[in-house]
């Protein structure tokens, strides 16, 4: 509503606290997204992700703590009288009004002038424009969609928030609009909260994103810095998939790390190693894991294993997926790329794995190992 | 296949809707014969139980039994009062109880459900009991008709209306809040819109409750004569045919509304569709 | 979602009306009912009444009125039974063989309330009086004597309160089972090959909470019922209802007609709970 603090209209949220009857579901949140950001919230259901977007549009009362933007307090405010707009889950479309009154309904509550010209261009940028006078339940999911977008984003709220806008489409509706939504966030530039439990569609989609997990943030970065380095084992697992071994902590050498691992010692980057001493687990990417047949040269100087049988080969087209089992019993996940410059390994047979260094990270050995995992 | 086999087929496909309709047919036997009665000439005869000849007398002269018409006036505007009072009343308890979390909620939901639940002439004879206890503030008529229609209204209303409620999306008012509605624009805007098809449809029910009650209604009328008192009163002695066009009338208007609803939402859907 | 908070308040005060409304005009007129049933027998309109607590009227109602009482039961009962059977009939065939005539066929089950209820009952005693079309063709047949009637029997009294309870065992009968997937029927009709059974294996229970509510919603008001019995039967049908009626309207003994009202309803709330318990369900709507 008020540009009038322009330049300073980031979002902050701090030592913001929920609590319900029987349980927490925000703890001690503190959290600052910049203007013009596209900002994703990611967790599985029940990490207390809606009920902190909620609590931002005013929906839910925070139990302590405060929410600010720019130099305003809104912790309080009611949610019509914050620049605030969201997209809901379900849509929320009014079903009694039509598209067009459901396009116009924030800007004639709030007297703005010029409705028509602004619903019109709206409409247009949703492609939209000719179904102006449908009612909701004659569209499509993926127009209804559209038209929950542009009934917030016309409003040009400071902040607008998404609350798993495309969990009700199918795969490839949710593709095509994973990249309209984002280029509606560059070609308005507002601040885009997302919320989601799909970690392809928050990597995809943000500049930043902040994995939450039982109501606190575990970790937050840039997608890419994320993947490349989680913290916890809950974001190694969550993000993408993750093996992880238990091992043992032997010392420092230089930039690395070294690390028992059931006999055999690896190395892990300084940076990446967030334990420095005791039991650790040592976590690799499965598309970082090479795979050869025994005593064949591996282009990969670094963290060698053998005595690995295969034990499942599954072939998805752009890759192979192998399980192979080590001699102290786990089975370890590989994936590599279909170049057609390797021969497939099968069932059975021996081989040695390999990785670099640098892509190996190391874990405090109290978390859960599992957690994170998706039973689905 | 043999024709006779198809023959078997097809009856056994059909069977059930067949014995369907034969009873909605069954429901509809008396309301024929109240239209036809409508038309009939009973002449000098005192058996109004045969179709004797055709006329549009009954049509023409709707007044002619006295006190008939003022009967009729009487009971709609009861029907009219006690529907106007009770979908109010009514509307706001549904609101209270399905939106507000309070204490004694399931309570107040059995007490509402009692009423329903209660016989007639149970109903009746206690509140008849209780205007009897206050005699000498209270007359029996009018208003005694009134009060006891808005009570036995009142819990079908809350009921109706309850059900169209919890079956609104709450994420509605939240988006419209969010739209920048306050609370009594979000309510005007969006909640009343939604809910009224369920208001009217308690609001109708209400007056076809109240038009047709003898049992509550007798006990408690003292003088006044509502329309089914009427027709009680003159069963027993023989029923003019004018009662029957007052019947006819009202299945009409009713048949007139509810299909009129229907058809104005298909031929909507109809014109949007294309 | 119930809010919480300072909404309480509000609660209260949309709700204030209505329970004032039916606190004043159904729980108090209960107590009334109650404290009349325990008047001394003795007073009268000229004299007053004194709440003597004179239980023996309950024992005097007992005595003079036990076959109106019994025969309300049983004629409500019978009547219910019948209802269950033809509107489960009806309200199957809408909500699975109407296809897209269900909501006029909705609208023709509600349509005869539109009539009055009185109007009804009289028409049908037209139609089953004693010279009419109904009577001279069983007649005919030998189904009924010579000089066989159907006017002022028990026959004409349930077949009255049937025809006008009906809705009520049909709309909660239809709602339970439009709930229902056709495709569970279907599937019903592959595993078991006699249709029968796939009905009381999977469509009967599935409707059970509908049965229940119709039962109910047709047996309680029928049994408090007096017009059919008025209209349709003779002095050998009289129910309670017409018992309590005539003592309240014409001979005034309200303690008798008070004691008679709270026995019919401790009669119906006592069958009504011992039906839900064997039923094994709580819900009622």
């Amino acid at each position: 509503m008020s540009q009038a603090s322009e330049g300073s209209r980031s979002l902050h949220l701090s030592q913001l606290t929920k609590e319900f009857a029987t349980f927490t579901a925000v703890k001690a949140l503190d959290l600052d997204v910049p203007h013009g950001s596209f900002f994703a919230l990611l967790g599985p259901s029940g990490c207390g992700k809606t009920t902190t977007l909620r609590m931002v549009a005013g929906l839910e009362t925070p139990t302590s703590g405060s929410i600010r933007l720019g130099d305003t307090d809104i912790t309080y405010a009611k949610p019509y009288q914050r620049p605030v707009n969201t997209v809901f889950q379900s849509y929320a479309l009014f079903p009694h009004l039509d598209i067009y009154e459901n396009v116009a309904f924030g800007l004639r509550r709030r007297k703005s002038g010029d409705v028509d010209r602004q619903v019109k261009e709206m409409l247009d940028l949703v492609e939209l424009g000719t179904q102006a006078r449908k009612k909701p339940p004659q569209l499509s999911g993926g127009q209804q969609q559209r038209v929950a977008l542009a009934r917030a984003l016309i409003n040009r709220p400071d902040v607008l928030l998404l609350d798993e806008p495309l969990g009700a489409l199918d795969l490839k509706l949710r593709r095509a609009m994973q990249i309209e939504l984002k280029r509606i966030q560059t070609e308005v530039g507002l601040t885009f909260v997302h919320v989601t439990h799909d970690q392809e569609e928050a990597m995809t989609m943000a500049d930043t994103v902040a994995v939450m997990n039982a109501g606190v943030i575990e970790q937050m970065g840039a997608p890419a810095e994320l993947y490349e380095n989680p913290r916890t084992t809950f974001v190694a697992n969550f993000l993408g998939q993750s093996n992880l071994i238990a091992g043992k902590v032997l010392g420092a050498e230089g930039d690395f790390v070294k690390v028992d691992m059931h006999g055999i010692t690896v190395s892990i980057p300084q940076e990446r190693a967030h334990v420095k001493t005791g039991d650790g687990w040592v976590g690799i990417r499965p598309e970082k894991v090479l795979i050869a047949a025994v005593g064949e040269d591996i282009d990969a100087p670094g963290n060698h294993l053998d005595g690995g049988v295969v034990t499942d080969v599954s072939f998805v087209g752009v890759s192979t997926q192998y399980l192979v089992r080590m001699p102290w019993g786990q089975e370890l996940q590989v994936f590599e790329q279909n170049t057609g410059r390797r021969r497939l390994f099968n069932k059975g047979e021996s081989v040695d794995l390999s990785w670099r260094p640098e892509y190996a990270f190391l874990l405090d050995a109290s978390q859960d190992v599992n957690a994170g995992i998706e039973d689905d | 296949m043999s024709p006779l086999a198809r023959t078997w087929r097809w009856i056994k496909a059909h069977v059930v809707l067949g014995l369907g309709l034969l009873v909605l047919v069954y429901m509809f036997v008396p309301i024929a014969v109240v239209v036809l009665m409508s038309f009939n000439d009973p002449g000098k005869s005192k058996n109004v139980y045969k179709f004797r000849s055709f006329t549009l007398d009954n049509w023409t002269n709707p007044c002619h039994p006295a006190g008939m018409c003022h009967a009729v006036g009487l009971s709609l505007g009861i029907g009219l009062l006690a529907t106007v009072v009770a979908t109010i009343i009514g509307t706001m308890a549904a609101f209270g109880l399905v939106r507000h979390d309070f204490k004694g909620r399931s309570f107040a939901n059995t007490v509402i459900f009692l009423p329903m639940a209660s016989p007639e002439i149970v109903m009746g004879s206690s509140l008849l009991a209780l205007f009897i206890s206050g005699s000498k503030i209270i007359t029996l008529g009018f208003w005694t008709i009134f009060i006891a229609h808005v009570m036995f209204c009142l819990s079908f209303v809350i009921v109706t209306v309850k059900a169209r409620l919890a079956g609104l999306d709450d994420n509605l008012e939240q988006a419209a809040m969010d739209l920048y509605a306050n609370e009594r624009e979000t309510f005007w805007r969006i909640t009343f819109p939604l809910v009224l098809p369920g208001i009217l449809g308690a609001a109708l029910l209400a007056f076809s409750l109240s038009f047709d009650d003898f049992i509550i209604t007798n006990l408690n009328a003292g003088q006044e004569t509502t329309f089914p008192m009427f027709v009680y009163g003159a069963a027993q002695r023989g029923v003019p045919m004018q009662v029957n066009v007052i019947g006819t009338l009202m299945f009409l208007i009713a048949i007139v509304i509810v299909l009129g609803g229907e058809l104005n939402n298909r031929l909507k859907a109809r014109a949007l569709a294309s | 979602m119930p809010r919480q908070g300072k909404g309480r308040y509000t609660a209260y005060w949309l709700l204030a009306p209505g329970a004032i409304w039916l606190g004043l005009f159904f729980v108090i007129p209960f107590y009334s009912l109650v404290s009349a049933s325990l008047f001394d027998p003795n007073g009268s309109v000229l004299t007053g009444y004194d709440v003597t607590y004179h239980f023996a009227n309950f024992g005097n109602a007992i005595k003079n009125y036990y076959p109106e009482l019994l025969r309300s039961l049983w004629y409500a009962g019978l009547a219910t039974l019948v209802c269950l059977v033809i509107g489960y009939v009806l309200a199957y065939a809408i909500a699975f063989k109407a296809g897209r005539w269900r909501n006029l066929l909705l609208v023709l089950v509600i349509a005869p309330f539109f009539t009055s209820f009185l109007l009804r009952t009289l028409s049908w005693k037209l139609i089953l009086s004693d010279h009419g079309f109904v009577v001279d063709t069983l007649q005919k047949v030998h189904i009924l004597g010579s000089d066989g009637r159907l006017l002022n029997t028990w026959f004409a009294v349930v077949a009255g309160i049937v025809y006008n309870f009906l809705p009520f065992m049909v709309l909660p009968l239809y709602a339970s089972l439009e709930k229902i997937d056709g495709r569970l029927i279907e599937a019903a009709g592959d595993l078991y090959a006699n249709p029968f059974k796939a009905f009381f294996k999977v469509t009967w229970p599935l409707s059970l909470p509908g049965v229940v509510a119709g039962t109910l919603l047709t047996f309680i008001p029928a049994a408090g019922d007096f017009i059919n019995a008025q209209l349709l039967g003779g002095p050998g049908q009289r129910m309670v209802g017409n018992t309590i009626q005539s003592l309240f309207t014409s001979t005034q003994d309200y303690a008798a007609a008070g004691a008679l009202s709270v026995i019919l309803m401790a009669l119906i709330v006592g069958l009504v709970m011992v039906y839900i318990r064997r039923a094994g369900t709580e819900e009622l709507v």
